[in-house]
């Protein structure tokens, strides 16, 4: 199949970026739209042009890195991640429009890449369980029930990419810290640090420059690990009851 | 040639480790914070590495090519984690799991290393389980297990198909506590491109920041390299489309040796690939085989569909070859039969390379609900990327290159013959032998970051003490200039050919020659005609742009003409290595069925090779492999 593509160019992170106008002849059907990618930019680079820059790296939809908007939509039109969306979503000479994630805490670095450590920072500022290495107790010894291990798992499947972020008219990460806060909120090893946990991620969440939820559930709709919004029910349940906590000092 | 010591340590195999532990040197806490360590990497291996010398203490740099530690290719493992709990009570211990896996690896692993691997297994699942990794329950709450290639007991833990994924988050969790706590400092986007070696040990690296092109150096008191397997030298394979050999390579070349480089593993279900355009391989994990069962039709060249083929005519041909394992026999075995299948005219769908993996009769019996709730993911993702429906029809898979045995020599404290490297995860050799088993990988690379190095380290470090160098030293300077010079060069070329291309061009010829099945005669071919192809590269490569800038065509560049030095030694390796053996199968050496025909007076020995310059052909040094638990016996899974 032929088609156009407008494509974000940006030479670096301060420069000036524009959509720029290229053909994608003789694409497969069955080749994914980063393997589309890689074909116009072979033909850029036989024509001595620079290839376009996107991030990608397993292509099976698990790492997170690919990160385009296509026509509009974070990742586009499959409700998956880019590398799995194929060519046979698409028509005969469509025309696409593919840009980069956009979000205040995601900077432009070149092209179609973004900078998403602003997701590192929150995950650092308390997504996780201290546990020590050595220190653990047999596996079996923490028994928890299948529904909790469901619920805790379903939320753990985040894969980090930020379309969440990228999809939500606030540029909000409360699908991504939610997911988190949720995941370790259902677990028994989750507790020491459940409160402590939701309000520093919060913290950071703000700081970073992410927006706040107005309930557009756009995020649930583009997230390719299918993440449900009530993890955003969740974080503010338990950003609630932790503020107070903390209000009266018992956090 | 150079004398190899393992460093095994003496007594029993079921003590060796204990006393290891016991006699290994310690640092007080008030000292650790006086070593630097770098960690390349932060995958499993890596991460957990990390994690664990941070909270020790140390002060740690650790860095990895992606943009956050959380997207390390282990993220993709799917099937699960081997430990040897037991809790099935179905006749699981240590030692079998020991055994199985010095079996499964084809008798061409070390021992030793193997059973401190087993022994640790069951520490791993705990840690795991207290970061809050997700794994399958029980209703009771209890933990759940599924069973994998090459083993009749039910060992595996899981997350769903996404375990890796999970394993992995909990190990990134661990090193965010870490670098929260101040003790790690991450450079995500920072690629190795040097090893630096000074007076004979390994003290630092170079390297490229990939958003600003600046060429820098760090130094340390050690070195540890966790960056995954060479898989991708096959341009076409399971592996993320970043991983590549560049860091091992070039401690390689700064005189660490690569052992057993021939050692690659093909995985037997993979979705098969469906055009040129194809960038990577998608593998379905080994844990659908515990339901699906694989067949082709007896006929040879039958195009009917799947669902015409009447169930007499279909030959289900693990469940014939192996019946005690059937559809689990391990990975090497079931890759091999397929490939014998496709090579019979007996394939399906185009070209005839793809087999069957059936779930027609698991959904009769459990209900697709229950093979949903299994393999959903797996079966989404094989809809996605085929637009089949895996519950209508049966799954058409091929084999696929997915994992090295192979990688950079190392003993039993996991240090290089340099000494100040240590190599951890799939980037060393020792554990696998000549062919991994499910579910193994994961463990391997948790026990190498989690258990192992963290009691290990001390013996080199402790009489290192006030040895780091600093920056300024003139090997920082030399590796520098040639990491420089090196890029230059690239970028300068401007020939017509893409990297691409180059990349292309190596791995199809890797795969015909040095791939599932290997001969004389074509790893001669391939010998022939790699050096011409690395020359091409270096006359008409096409490298666009500069080295100040973000530049992936000078990334993927550099690593390609690694592979293309690397590719020629894997060719090397399976030319000398005149034996069948797990995923190494030369043709001329098999059995009157087929199987693979050891040749253990010869070869029951790690191959390992020295660099001795760009124009000399590199030296074969031997570490004899000693077996004195697990009886040397031909391995049958019939």
């Amino acid at each position: 199949m032929n088609l156009h593509l407008k494509v974000w160019r940006q030479k670096s992170a301060n420069a000036e970026g524009r959509l720029v106008d290229y053909e994608a002849r003789n694409i497969p059907e069955d080749c994914s739209f980063l393997e589309m990618l890689d074909i116009v930019n072979e033909d850029l680079q036989a024509k001595g042009d620079e290839p376009i820059a996107f991030d990608h790296d397993c292509r099976e939809g698990i790492c997170g890195t690919c990160s385009l908007t296509i026509n509009g939509i974070a990742h586009g039109p499959s409700a998956t991640t880019t590398c799995q969306l194929y060519m046979r979503k698409f028509k005969e000479g469509e025309t696409i429009y593919v840009e980069p994630f956009r979000a205040r805490a995601f900077p432009v670095m070149r092209d179609l890449v973004t900078d998403r450590g602003s997701l590192d920072r929150c995950q650092q500022a308390g997504g996780y369980v201290t546990a020590a290495v050595g220190s653990a107790p047999d596996g079996n010894a923490i028994p928890v029930s299948k529904g909790k291990a469901d619920l805790a798992m379903e939320a753990a499947a985040c894969i980090g990419c930020g379309a969440c972020v990228a999809a939500c008219p606030n540029g909000s990460a409360m699908l991504f810290v939610g997911a988190k806060v949720a995941h370790l909120a259902y677990l028994p090893q989750g507790q020491p640090e459940r409160d402590r946990r939701v309000l520093s991620m919060v913290r950071q969440m703000d700081k970073e420059g992410f927006g706040n939820c107005s309930n557009y559930y756009e995020c649930e709709a583009v997230c390719p690990a299918e993440i449900p919004a009530i993890v955003i029910t969740k974080l503010n349940r338990e950003y609630a009851v932790a503020s107070l906590k903390d209000t009266i000092g018992a956090a | 040639m150079s004398v190899l010591d393992s460093k095994i340590p003496p007594g029993p195999i079921e003590s060796k480790w204990t006393r290891h532990k016991f006699e290994s040197k310690l640092i007080n806490p008030a000292n650790r914070r006086k070593f630097e360590i770098i960690i390349v990497g932060s995958g499993l291996a890596g991460a957990s590495a990390a994690a664990t010398l941070g909270q020790l203490g140390y002060k740690v740099k650790c860095f990895c090519y992606q943009d956050s530690p959380r997207r390390a290719h282990s993220i993709a493992a799917q099937g699960g984690i081997n430990a040897a709990k037991n809790y099935q009570n179905d006749g699981d211990s240590v030692h079998r799991l020991f055994y199985d896996t010095v079996k499964g690896g084809d008798f061409r692993s070390r021992e030793a290393n193997v059973h401190r691997l087993a022994e640790v297994s069951v520490d791993i699942i705990d840690q795991c389980v207290a970061q809050g990794v997700p794994f399958a329950r029980e209703y009771g709450g209890m933990l759940a297990n599924r069973s994998f290639g090459g083993a009749q007991v039910s060992r595996t833990f899981y997350a769903r198909g996404q375990t890796g994924q999970q394993l992995l988050l909990g190990a990134y969790s661990a090193l965010n506590t870490q670098i929260a706590a101040g003790n790690i400092e991450m450079f995500p986007r920072t690629e190795m491109l040097d090893l630096v070696v000074v007076e004979g040990q390994a003290k630092g690296i170079v390297t490229r920041d990939m958003t600003t092109g600046a060429i820098r150096s760090f130094a340390a008191d050690c070195v540890l390299l966790a960056t995954g397997g060479y898989g991708n030298v096959f341009y076409l394979s399971t592996n993320a489309k970043g991983c590549n050999a560049t860091a091992i390579h070039r401690a390689y070349k700064k005189g660490a040796f690569m052992a057993n480089p021939c050692f690659t593993q093909i995985h037997p279900t993979c979705i098969p690939q469906s055009g040129d355009y194809q960038s990577k391989l998608t593998l379905m994990s080994e844990s659908l085989r515990n339901d699906g069962r694989v067949w082709v039709p007896k006929k040879k060249g039958d195009t009917r569909a799947a669902h015409e083929i009447p169930e007499e005519e279909r030959d289900y041909y693990l469940e014939r070859k192996y019946p005690s394992y059937g559809n689990l026999a391990p990975r090497d075995i079931s890759s091999r039969s397929a490939k014998e299948a496709c090579d019979a005219g007996r394939g399906v769908g185009p070209g005839g390379l793809g087999v069957y993996l059936d779930f027609a009769d698991a959904i009769q019996r459990l209900g697709a609900e229950t093979i949903k709730q299994r393999y959903g993911n797996l079966f989404d993702m094989y809809h996605q990327i085929t637009g089949d429906s895996a519950y209508e029809g049966p799954m058409r898979i091929f084999p696929a290159v997915h994992y090295t045995m192979g990688g950079l020599w190392v003993d039993y404290d996991l240090m290089s013959n340099l000494p100040g490297l240590f190599v951890l995860g799939e980037a060393n050799f020792s554990d696998h032998g000549a062919n991994r088993l499910g579910a193994s990988a994961l463990m391997q690379g948790l026990a190498d970051g989690y258990f192992v190095l963290p009691y290990t380290l001390g013996n080199y470090l402790v009489p290192q003490a006030g040895n780091r160098p600093s920056v300024d030293h003139p090997a920082f300077k030399q590796a520098e200039e040639e990491v420089r010079a090196r890029t230059s060069t690239l970028l300068g070329i401007k020939g017509r050919r893409s990297v691409d291309s180059f990349h292309r061009e190596l791995g199809l010829l890797l795969w015909d020659l040095c791939g599932m099945g290997r001969s004389e005669k074509s790893l001669k071919r391939a010998l022939a005609r790699i050096p011409t192809l690395r020359d091409e590269f270096w006359k008409n490569v096409n490298v666009s742009g500069q080295n100040e800038e973000m530049n992936q065509a000078l990334e993927k560049a550099g690593r390609v003409a690694d592979f293309l030095e690397f590719g020629e030694l894997m060719c090397l390796d399976a030319l000398e290595r005149r034996e069948s053996c797990g995923g190494h199968f030369r043709e001329e050496y098999q059995t009157k069925d087929g199987e693979a025909l050891r040749d253990d007076e010869n070869f029951a020995h790690v191959a390992a090779w020295e660099f001795k310059g760009d124009r000399q052909p590199p030296v074969r040094n031997k570490e004899q492999l000693t077996f004195e638990s697990v009886k040397l016996a031909t391995r049958s899974y019939k």
